[in-house]
């Protein structure tokens, strides 16, 4: 019992982890969701096996140890609620962006920028990038509701 | 007596229903915020009093008996954490009040914020491992949507990153819970403290690393402080004030609390602490440096300040560890007093960008003070607290003799003062590169540099780090007791038990 709750929860810690290294942010929630599974069932796994827990059932020594179950029980709803907002910030993305995929930090883009030899620079402004960020670009400030300015490059890049 | 351990934790749970109650009406939900905060700090005043005179107290939820129940625990490190979490909440909430945006916009601000306040105490008085969790997931629920506040492409990007990083960790957090209740069978600190003992030194170790690295990612220590930079600067200034006061402290506490209690005296992982320390310390102040935005700068700071805190707690001497106590009270107090002026400097001149902000010192010469009185504490000029604190943290390394941490601490200071001056020479003496198209409109009366009531509570915060520097020789001994007690948890051991 305690080898399949263990390669259960191994499994979905693998397909979690998997997942949660993509690019695609309905990839990531899913991931969490997954990775989070899998700490469930480990947490169940933590305890003693054994009949169901309700005093009366039987010899003591043969319930189940319930403190586990309970604390699963508590961290399931932590990561339901955590889960929804996490979905509504994706949609939310997705309604400022038309896209579902992890952006950038722009901001550590011009820094690496400013790291850059001139003739590095000529190359990298290539206007097929959507990632680059030009100099002259306006501050992230600045472009606060500017996702119209990223609908031509959503097509190309799925 | 011993309801001012629990008191801290359910006053603002309760307000934060009154006031998503009260939604209606902005007025009435202040004025719940500010008593339930105020009240919070005034028994945080007198639980700390009482425990440093008669030592920990503790209550037994449920009035189960220890192992158990779940124990809510005061020591003298929780009081002291308590305190100046609470007087920082409830300067942040004056400062959200009298800045126009975020709290005026927002039904939810007031109610998200006292949850908020609700988990950092919880965080602080709770014994129990599992009700830690159940305590983080609480401040970081609330940080979640705080931090996304606004909704903002910019804001939803890199929020996005926080919550990820956040809920990976809480993950990794119950898989530590399934692996310590495997081994132990008990949730509770206390008792856990004297089971661990009896474990397999393999265990032992596999325990204690993913606990440093489940909090190390709460507490932003290298190599997991990425996402702190990155998500910190986009939220309104209140929110990334206290974040900045707060979020990594509890981290930075949690860190502290179980090295010292859980583990025994002969595994503890001194050189591995004091190497991440130094790490942590040298790449938060190089990206510092890096940075062209004020709150970036900042943030980067925390990173890097985040590195003393360690270094105090791997030195594991009772000097060493009072001065991570010291410097964690600094450093609350510092930076956020510094990012409640970096409000400041953005509501008076229309950017955080260093190159787009100039010749403040002329046009708002109160900001300039404001600025830099937190900031030259940070670096640790005398009398300030930051001074006070470096010093005891330096003293205590050469006492020990780790002249190599020692010296990285010193050079980091030096760097650090190097990043503040950068802001303060770009926004406060020289012209901007690049003035923004249409500067922004100052109201009447802001000869302060800002509203009254965002001025007032970032000025108090500025005295409070002189305060400390002046009143440096009792902190300092008040801090030296709890260093004592993590040290010897025998008080804190009997104060559960009871």
């Amino acid at each position: 019992m305690t080898v399949l709750l263990a390669s259960t929860a191994a499994g979905l810690f693998g397909i979690g982890t998997y997942l949660v290294l993509q690019r695609k942010l309905s990839r990531i929630i899913i991931g969490i969701a997954l990775l989070g599974h899998g700490a469930n069932v480990l947490m169940i796994g933590s305890g003693r096996a054994g009949n169901a827990p309700i005093v009366g059932n039987g010899d003591n020594a043969d319930l189940a140890d319930p403190l586990p179950q309970a604390l699963a029980l508590t961290a399931i709803v932590i990561s339901f609620g955590t889960t929804a907002l996490l979905l509504a910030l994706a949609y939310r993305s997705w309604l400022l962006t038309d896209d579902d995929e992890v952006q950038d930090d722009v901001e550590d883009d011009m820094i690496a920028r400013r790291g850059m030899p001139d003739d590095d620079l000529a190359d990298a402004g290539d206007p097929s990038d959507p990632d680059d960020v030009h100099p002259d670009d306006p501050h992230p400030d600045d472009v606060r509701a500017a996702g119209s300015a990223r609908d031509a490059d959503a097509g190309d890049r799925s | 007596m011993s309801s001012l351990v629990v008191l801290p934790v359910l006053l603002p749970i309760v307000g934060a229903a009154l006031s998503i109650l009260l939604g209606g009406s902005r007025p009435l939900q202040r004025a719940i915020a500010l008593t339930v905060l105020s009240a919070n700090a005034a028994m945080a005043v007198v639980l700390l009093v009482e425990v440093d005179r008669d030592g920990p107290v503790s209550v037994q939820a449920g009035g189960w008996a220890a192992p158990v129940g779940i124990t809510f625990v005061a020591d003298r490190l929780s009081a002291i954490m308590l305190v100046v979490a609470s007087l920082m909440l409830l300067a942040v909430l004056v400062y959200a009040i009298g800045q126009p945006g975020a709290e005026r916009n927002h039904v939810g601000f007031q109610s998200v914020y006292l949850v908020l306040a609700a988990g950092v105490s919880a965080a602080f008085l709770t014994g129990d491992l599992f009700n830690l969790f159940v305590s983080i997931e609480m401040m970081l629920t609330a940080s979640y949507v705080l931090i996304t506040l606004g909704g903002r492409l910019d804001q939803v990007r890199s929020g996005m990153t926080y919550v990820v990083i956040s809920l990976l960790a809480s993950v990794l957090f119950v898989a530590l819970l399934a692996f310590v209740y495997a081994s132990t069978g008990t949730m509770n600190l206390a008792d856990l403290s004297t089971k661990i003992a009896d474990l397999p030194a393999g265990l032992r170790s596999a325990l204690a690393v993913l606990m440093l690295v489940v909090f190390g990612i709460k507490a932003a220590i290298f190599p997991l402080y990425f996402w702190l930079p990155d998500s910190y600067p986009t939220a309104p200034s209140p929110v990334t004030a206290i974040f900045a006061g707060l979020l990594t402290k509890v981290g930075v506490y949690a860190i502290i609390r179980t090295q010292t209690l859980l583990f025994p005296a002969d595994t503890r992982p001194t050189t591995l602490l004091l190497v991440l320390a130094a790490a942590t310390m040298v790449v938060g102040v190089l990206g510092a440096i890096a940075q062209g935005d004020v709150k970036r700068i900042l943030s980067f700071q925390i990173v890097s300040h985040i590195g003393y805190m360690i270094m105090g707690l791997g030195l594991f001497t009772v000097g060493g560890l009072a001065a991570a106590v010291l410097y964690t009270i600094h450093h609350i107090v510092a930076k956020t007093g510094l990012f409640l002026t970096g409000g400041l400097i953005e509501h008076a001149g229309g950017s955080s960008r260093l190159t787009r902000l100039g010749g403040m010192v002329r046009t708002a010469p109160a900001l300039a003070v404001l600025f830099l009185v937190p900031a030259l504490s940070l670096v640790g000029i005398p009398p300030l607290s930051g001074f006070i604190a470096k010093f005891a943290l330096v003293d205590a390394a050469a006492s020990s003799s780790s002249y190599a941490v020692m010296a990285v601490a010193l050079v980091v200071s030096l760097l650090t003062l190097y990043s503040l001056m950068k802001i303060w020479i770009a926004v406060f003496w020289s012209p901007a590169t690049e003035p923004l198209a249409s500067p922004p409109d100052r109201a009447q009366g802001e000869h302060l540099g800002g509203p009254l009531l965002m001025v007032a509570p970032t000025a108090a915060l500025a005295a409070l780090t002189v305060a400390i520097g002046l009143a440096a020789g009792p902190l300092y001994d008040l801090s030296l007791r709890a260093a004592a007690d993590l040290l010897d948890p025998s008080a804190y051991l009997a104060a559960v038990a009871r």
